[in-house]
């Protein structure tokens, strides 16, 4: 079991108030990612639920059971550090067995969740080696390791990846979402990459200034999220926002239209001049400026014959278009 | 960084340094030299000492049988081994707490401490000499331990505290989620991490301590007098006797030397600590 429940949890250092007040429910078994940018209080709520950080008020209930005043250890969660966190003076066999040791478990009983967490993760043949004779990605599996031998409630990663060079993130991605498929243990998630949010989430939470945004599906936010905010937060790239007259046609203070939802088209409602062009192979995203509206990012197919100072037509998806009012809020 | 140096400039500098070691490392040569003369021999002109006199071990043993060498030696011992081991009862734990749980005001704290340290020691004699004094600690091994824990105690927790700062927070914070209770979490993880830093603190705070001549010099007498105020004893009431007095500085000094000899990788490495990441 892994419900976790924060109820009007509040976080206050000093003067500062990190965490306003925040209300959430994790249900067991699922796969939750806090998301968004630096500063956003992510890591500090994540810090919370793992007891390392005090609540100045609210409630924190793990399974029902209110867990605000217990020490880390008794919460049942397994943590994964950025910086890995692994004890530099112990094996790894000794780094994954240290949670079993901390609980009282016997030697051979050790010996087996050890061996087993091991075979899981492609460590066997590095146990009897230090953390510091370990590339990046090993050290990330034995933290993982040493997270998984005791079966926690929940397991909580604070931007477990962001230390990987790319191509082992995205190995250590999908690892990760195999893990979670095979053990179906709740899993909290905190990163500022919302590709890491997207491919990886059954419900991502969405946070700026330590107020939870919008909370849903990856393509629930994706499709209708609730203000400015989350729109240009999720997705990559990010939504185009246009003012002035073009929004006033649509009754609205502001609108967004997605870089995938306009069309190149021979004779469309706005005409402009690439001024970028990056060709990815399987997409081309061009930076337009368009007459009377401004820069638009554009994605177009990945073989298409743009250049800069070329002059295209484009046209939006009208049934794509976001409304926002002037405070930012998505309109019906 | 590694920077070309060409094999003239490499000559160079080992002669410079070669020379410099020599320079610095001469007065004790010649201590240990006039240790094995005569006293007729050792105020001859420097040559002569060198080629035209004889070796002789009687100087130890005059100086054994005058002034009780063991008796100073344990006095020194006890008195430095037990200020360390006193002023880590009380450092690892300041140490500790500015290291991991720091507040608004620790670092004007750690300064504060520092400063101590650049106020003449002479400043604070009178009242401690009357101190001492008035509760019968004078010429106790109790009182100037305590006074030379109290003297080192700055340094120590500095130290201490620049080893803790290396070790990250995160790994302690890991042990706590792995289910350490602060026991377990200071015996399994903190201690063996921080074992460099606290083992070369020791060393160079027992140097110190050793070494030490104001304190040990003023409030001791007969009973507690440690090394220093062995060596001291051999200047200037009789005259200066250069064979005895360089023959009880090289027994005073040789086992912190022998000491210093064998630990100064871990000396190095304590000392420039945090230096370089």
């Amino acid at each position: 079991m892994g419900q976790i429940t924060l109820s009007q949890v509040r976080k206050s250092f000093g003067e500062v108030h990190v965490i306003p007040g925040v209300d959430l429910t994790i249900e067991d078994g699922e796969f939750v990612v806090f998301v968004g940018p630096s500063g956003c209080g992510k890591s500090t709520l994540l810090r919370l639920i793992a007891g390392l950080e005090d609540t100045t008020s609210g409630i924190i209930a793990i399974d029902g059971k209110d867990a605000t005043a217990l020490p880390p250890a008794k919460r049942g969660l397994a943590m994964v550090f950025q910086s890995y966190a692994l004890y530099p003076h112990m094996s790894v066999r000794k780094n994954i067995a240290f949670p079993l040791k901390m609980a009282g478990m016997s030697e051979s009983e050790q010996a087996t969740r050890v061996e087993r967490a091991a075979k899981v993760l492609n460590l066997t043949s590095y146990l009897d080696r230090r953390p510091g004779q370990l590339s990046g990605g090993q050290r990330q599996r034995v933290a993982i390791g040493r997270a998984i031998v005791r079966e926690p409630a929940a397991f909580l990663f604070d931007e477990p990846l962001s230390n990987l060079d790319a191509a082992l993130r995205v190995g250590m991605r999908q690892e990760i979402t195999e893990l979670h498929q095979s053990l179906k243990t709740t899993m909290v998630y905190v990163t500022h990459d919302q590709v890491e949010a997207m491919t990886m989430a059954d419900k991502i939470v969405v946070l700026n200034a330590g107020r939870i945004e919008q909370v849903g599906s990856p393509l629930e936010l994706y499709r209708a999220p609730v203000n400015q905010f989350v729109a240009g937060f999720i997705g990559s790239p990010k939504m185009n926002f246009i003012e002035g007259a073009e929004a006033k046609k649509h009754g609205a203070s502001t609108i967004g239209i997605r870089p995938e939802h306009i069309e190149i088209v021979e004779d469309g409602p706005w005409t402009g001049t690439v001024g970028l062009a990056e060709h990815l192979g399987s997409d081309t995203f061009l930076r337009v400026t368009v007459d009377g509206i401004g820069t638009l990012t554009v994605r177009a197919n990945g073989e298409i014959d743009r250049h800069r100072n070329d002059r295209i037509t484009l046209a939006p998806q009208t049934d794509k278009i976001h409304r926002f009012d002037k405070d930012g809020r998505s309109m019906k | 960084m590694a920077r070309a140096v060409s094999n003239k400039t490499k000559t160079i500098n080992t002669v410079i340094a070669g020379t410099l070691g020599v320079l610095m490392f001469f007065p004790i040569l010649w201590i240990i030299i006039l240790s094995f003369k005569t006293e007729e021999d050792a105020v001859r002109a420097p040559l002569e000492v060198l080629f035209q006199s004889g070796w002789t071990t009687d100087n130890f043993s005059t100086v054994q049988a005058r002034s009780d060498y063991f008796r100073h030696f344990s006095n020194s011992v006890i008195i430095s081994l037990g200020s360390t081991l006193l002023g880590l009862v009380v450092a690892i734990p300041a140490a500790w707490s500015m290291a991991f749980v720091p507040a608004r005001r620790t670092k004007d704290v750690l300064m504060w401490m520092l400063s101590t340290k650049m106020m003449p020691p002479v400043g604070v004699l009178v009242p401690i000499y009357l101190i001492f004094r008035d509760t019968g600690l004078l010429d106790s091994r109790v009182g100037l331990t305590v006074v030379l824990m109290l003297i080192n105690l700055p340094i120590i927790i500095w130290m201490l505290y620049t080893y803790f700062r290396e070790i990250p927070g995160e790994i302690l914070e890991a042990a706590r989620m792995d289910g350490a209770g602060l026991k377990e979490e200071i015996l399994y993880v903190l201690t063996p991490m921080a074992v460099p830093g606290i083992a070369s603190t020791i060393l160079l705070n027992i140097i110190l301590a050793w070494n030490e001549a104001f304190w040990t010099l003023n409030l001791t007498a007969a009973n507690a007098a440690p090394l220093t105020a062995f060596i001291a004893s051999y200047s200037s009431p009789e005259g200066l006797f250069y064979a005895k007095l360089s023959a009880a500085s090289i027994m005073a000094i040789a086992p912190i030397l022998i000491m210093g000899w064998f630990s100064q990788k871990q000396l190095v490495r304590g000392l420039t600590f945090g230096a370089v990441k």
